[in-house]
């Protein structure tokens, strides 16, 4: 195979190619392998089952939730689905997702052969997914040896004193807190291993002001883990020692406080959304500019202000809180600070305007899901300043208003930068192309769900439907908006099972996509689809933020202009 | 299908005949929706001072936001159009722009103009909501939240009740009489939401909040529990009577009188005193002195049983006590297993609880 990249000296071409394997010996190579693209791929892959598990329980309460006093579900089912789904969503949909795609992307992105810990790499995967098989254990023994299954069932944020053992019978909140424990210090081992590698590791050439900006939100989303996953972690193992070892932490009838909880929980649950939709914008940062043909607009300032979300956001949790009953004074702190996030925030989207402003779009399937993305997240940061006036937020808190509001911002920001991580990647981790006929129908059909169901769901929340409630009364007016947003959840499967007959189609038989088939300008386009196991025979050395760029259009380089 | 399937979804959904749709009954659905959207429990149709203050600021945010997404989203959909890739296309790349720090600075300056307007605007009502002195003739509940029923006592006349709360209407004018909730937690937490009066605060288990309704005519206010609190947090119902002076009054001294001695119903009294139901429930001026459940004293005075969930009649009365679980599967009190003799003997002697 003759080397046509850019780049000379990529492949090695000095060796024969391997012979034909065993399918055990391939089985046995993913089981044990340690290189960041296979493992990168079976992050991805086992999120897209949890995926559709986690959508399976979200429809089951749907149809429970389409009239009022329906009687499809049990309570102890519903609260056993809603815990379940919010957990799993974030836990073992959302994370190892978005970590796989950084697994796969980073090393490539900076011209490195692997990440800088192998062996954690692989540890930290194995033991994420243990804790999700953990976690779903609990349908069969959630109560013990003896007892009859059941899911944990005291919501994702597991408040207390309900985790108490007086006020949940069983042990699901122990499958709780001991799968996503595990998942956690998954978590942080691969956040470990992503700063290493990032600041270690880079090809010559790669100052961190040349980095992809994917590059930079992930050093950045990896840095915060590393301040937000251990409080969760603490508090699940003080619940753990309140619960078994005579522990009162959160024990309130013997004077612990339910409160401490609740700011343990959410120091770690703020900066996690951020950890979640950070990678979602780096898709945004290398996909815009792609399909605009520009650089993206504004790189300092992009940086810039996503450091400033990372500090910023480790200072708003208690917006979660403002019904509590803190005190005007600190409500007053954490108005403040939930303003002041929006404000970087913003920034971002009004570059990204400015990266399309004078370009020449192409609306391939990854734009379009980068175009939905921004249209929908502006509304979610909308709603989200919104909720940040506390006065305001003490009517729309823990009410459907907000669970609009969080899906929004996840569904309609975070997955959908996936979907456009998907079809703009896929080509070349495997080599072929996702049909695009099927890619424009999955679009259309979400984003047709999507706004069914999730712009109604704010009606709901205005006319007084708490959150949690596994029916309601009829004749609060509640019944229409509640079905609408049952049939936009239809919608959505459809569209997601066209997503995966794509997905899987494409696999066998897409179009083969050679090494850069969306003429981009980063290094992993500067390899083969897919790469080879060592990604760069020799390593390369880069003078600009485009290094593709530079050797496409040698008479008018980015480096003349940086 | 063409035009006949919606009209026939319609004509299901207003019971008429099949394959045709009745206008009269179209607009009765449609007034009765938003009859019930405006009456409700709409955070928008407010009913109370702190409710009030509450709409007036949310409104101000949302014009603020309408205008950022009005702007906003019409520049993406100008973008979209304008600088779209024609067909015609010659095939060269645009002008490389790599950025512009005066345009940085513009959009960074107004948002921080935006959220210093903002930020003042939230402060005072935080201020106005939670820093107001509490007048003199205020009317004082505590309320205690239970799984998955409300306890209210009144402190200032000795009473306890259970679910309905009853509350004076206030004319906020220069003596206005609002009622200010202590909040506590018998178990874990919960969270008293009725929109139309005041935005919610937390019962907080090992903790005491407090806050304030100020309703300004007299009608029934619908809420419930707004904090996950285990199986039946969907049926923790609120109904806030609010009452004219006179008539909360009126009510306040029916509810200090001990309970009714019916002899009549002896029998009755007698199951209920020898069964476990008097460790739970309290009846005022008999041996049930019991904390774990709803006082009893003036069962018969709510319109409703099993927090909000069902009317409080004969037979739904009969029912409950012979299986809660069959109204409200998961609620914490258990089916006594009494006969139907007995069943009918208590049904009779609780109705006379007036």
């Amino acid at each position: 195979m003759a080397d046509s990249l850019p780049i000379s000296g990529t492949l090695d071409l000095t060796r024969a190619p391997a012979p034909k394997r065993l399918a055990l010996e391939v089985v046995h190579d993913w089981i044990t392998t340690v290189d960041h693209k296979k493992i990168g791929l079976m992050y991805i892959a086992s999120s897209l089952v949890f995926l559709a598990v986690g959508g399976f329980e979200a429809l089951l309460m749907r149809i429970q939730l389409s009239v009022s006093n329906e009687k499809f579900l049990s309570p102890q089912t519903f609260n056993e689905m809603f815990t379940m789904h919010g957990t799993t969503m974030i836990f073992f949909v959302a994370m190892p997702m978005l970590f796989g795609f950084a697994n796969y992307l980073v090393p490539l992105m900076i011209g490195a052969r692997d990440m800088a810990f192998p062996r954690l790499n692989a540890f930290s995967f194995w033991i994420a997914l243990f804790g999700g098989l953990l976690l779903y254990f609990s349908f069969l023994g959630g109560n013990g040896l003896y007892g009859d299954g059941g899911a944990p069932l005291v919501g994702w944020f597991a408040y207390a004193p309900l985790t108490a053992r007086t006020f949940t019978k069983g042990n699901s909140t122990d499958y709780w807190a001991l799968g996503v424990l595990l998942s956690g210090i998954g978590t942080i081992g691969t956040a470990l291993n992503l700063v290493t590698t990032t600041l270690c590791m880079r090809c010559k050439g790669m100052k961190l002001t040349r980095m992809p900006l994917l590059v930079w939100l992930i050093l950045i989303t990896a840095g915060m883990i590393f301040v937000a996953i251990p409080p969760l972690s603490a508090a699940q193992i003080m619940l753990l020692i309140d619960r078994y070892v005579g522990g009162h932490f959160f024990d309130t009838q013997a004077g612990g406080s339910a409160i401490i909880w609740m700011h343990f929980f959410w120091i770690f649950g703020h900066p996690e959304v951020y950890i979640l939709v950070l990678p979602a914008f780096g898709f945004a940062n290398e996909i815009i500019p792609v399909f605009s043909r520009k650089p993206i607009f504004g790189y300092q300032a992009m940086v810039a202000a996503t450091v400033a979300i990372g500090f910023v956001s480790l200072s708003v949790w208690a917006h979660h809180m403002f019904t509590v009953g803190l005190g005007a004074d600190a409500d007053t702190f954490f108005v403040l600070s939930t303003m002041i996030i929006g404000i970087p925030t913003g920034i971002k989207i009004f570059n990204w305007l400015a990266t399309m402003w004078g370009g020449k779009l192409r609306f391939t399937v990854p734009m379009l899901f980068c175009v939905a993305f921004l249209f929908q997240f502006l509304i979610a940061g909308l709603t989200g300043i919104m909720m940040a006036v506390a006065p305001f937020d003490w009517q729309l808190h823990d009410s459907y208003f907000v669970v609009a509001h969080f899906h929004y911002v996840i569904v309609g920001g975070i997955l959908f930068c996936l979907f456009a991580a998907f079809y703009f990647w896929f080509p070349k981790m495997t080599g072929r192309m996702m049909s695009d006929t099927l890619g424009k129908w999955h679009f259309w059909l979400f984003v047709a769900g999507f706004h069914l169901t999730f712009d109604f769901m704010h009606v709901p929340g205005i006319l007084g439907m708490p959150r949690r409630v596994y029916t309601y009364e009829a004749g609060r007016g509640w019944d229409i908006w509640n079905l609408v947003v049952t049939i936009g959840a239809f919608v959505q499967l459809i569209a997601i099972v066209v997503f995966v007959v794509n997905l899987i189609r494409s696999l066998s038989s897409g179009d083969p996509a050679g090494n850069d088939p969306w003429d981009a300008w980063t290094l992993e386009w500067a390899t083969t689809s897919p790469p080879p196991v060592y990604n760069f025979a020799t390593e390369p050395i880069v003078r600009s933020r485009r290094p593709l760029w530079d050797l496409k259009h040698p008479e008018d380089p980015d480096w003349k202009y940086e | 299908m063409g035009v006949r399937g919606p009209r026939k979804a319609a004509a299901v959904l207003l019971g008429s005949s099949f394959g045709e749709i009745n206008m009269n009954g179209l607009i009765r659905y449609l007034s009765h929706l938003y009859q019930t959207i405006v009456h409700s429990s709409n955070i928008f149709a407010p009913a109370s001072a702190p409710a009030h203050d509450i709409f007036r600021l949310s409104m101000f945010v949302l014009a603020i936001t309408m205008c950022i997404f009005l702007i906003v989203s019409g520049l993406l959909l100008y973008v979209l159009i304008r600088f779209r890739q024609r067909v015609d296309d010659n095939g060269r790349e645009p002008a490389q722009v790599y950025g512009s720090n005066q345009i940085e600075l513009s959009w960074t300056v107004i948002p921080v103009l935006i959220v210093m307007v903002l930020f003042l605007a939230t402060v005072r009502v935080i201020l106005e909501i939670e820093h107001t002195r509490e007048p003199v003739n205020a009317l004082n509940v505590i309320v205690v939240g239970h799984q998955f029923w409300w306890e209210f006592r009144y402190p200032q006349y000795g009473i306890v009740t259970a679910n309905e709360l009853h509350v004076p209407v206030s004319d906020g004018s220069k003596n206005p009489t609002p009622t200010y909730l202590t909040l506590l937690a018998a178990d874990v937490n919960h969270s008293f939401w009725v929109p139309r009066l005041a935005g919610k605060t937390d019962l907080i288990a090992n903790r005491v909040n407090t806050m304030w309704i100020q309703p300004e005519a007299a009608g029934l206010y619908l809420g419930q529990c707004a904090e996950y609190c285990g199986l039946q947090h969907a049926h923790m119902l609120l109904r806030v009577y609010a009452q004219s002076p006179a008539d909360f009054q009126q009510w306040v001294e029916q509810q200090q009188q001990k309970a009714v001695q019916d002899p009549s119903v002896a029998e009755g009294r007698a199951v209920f005193e020898r069964n476990a139901c008097i460790n739970c429930h309290t009846i005022a001026g008999t041996v049930a002195t019991g904390h774990f459940g709803p006082d009893l004293t003036h069962l018969m005075s709510r319109e409703t049983i099993a927090s909000g969930v069902v009317p409080n009649t004969r037979d739904i009365l009969r029912h409950w006590i012979e299986n809660p679980d069959s109204l409200k599967p998961g609620a914490l009190m258990p089916a006594m297993k009494l006969g139907d003799h007995d069943l009918d003997a208590v049904t009779a002697y609780l109705l006379t609880l007036r």
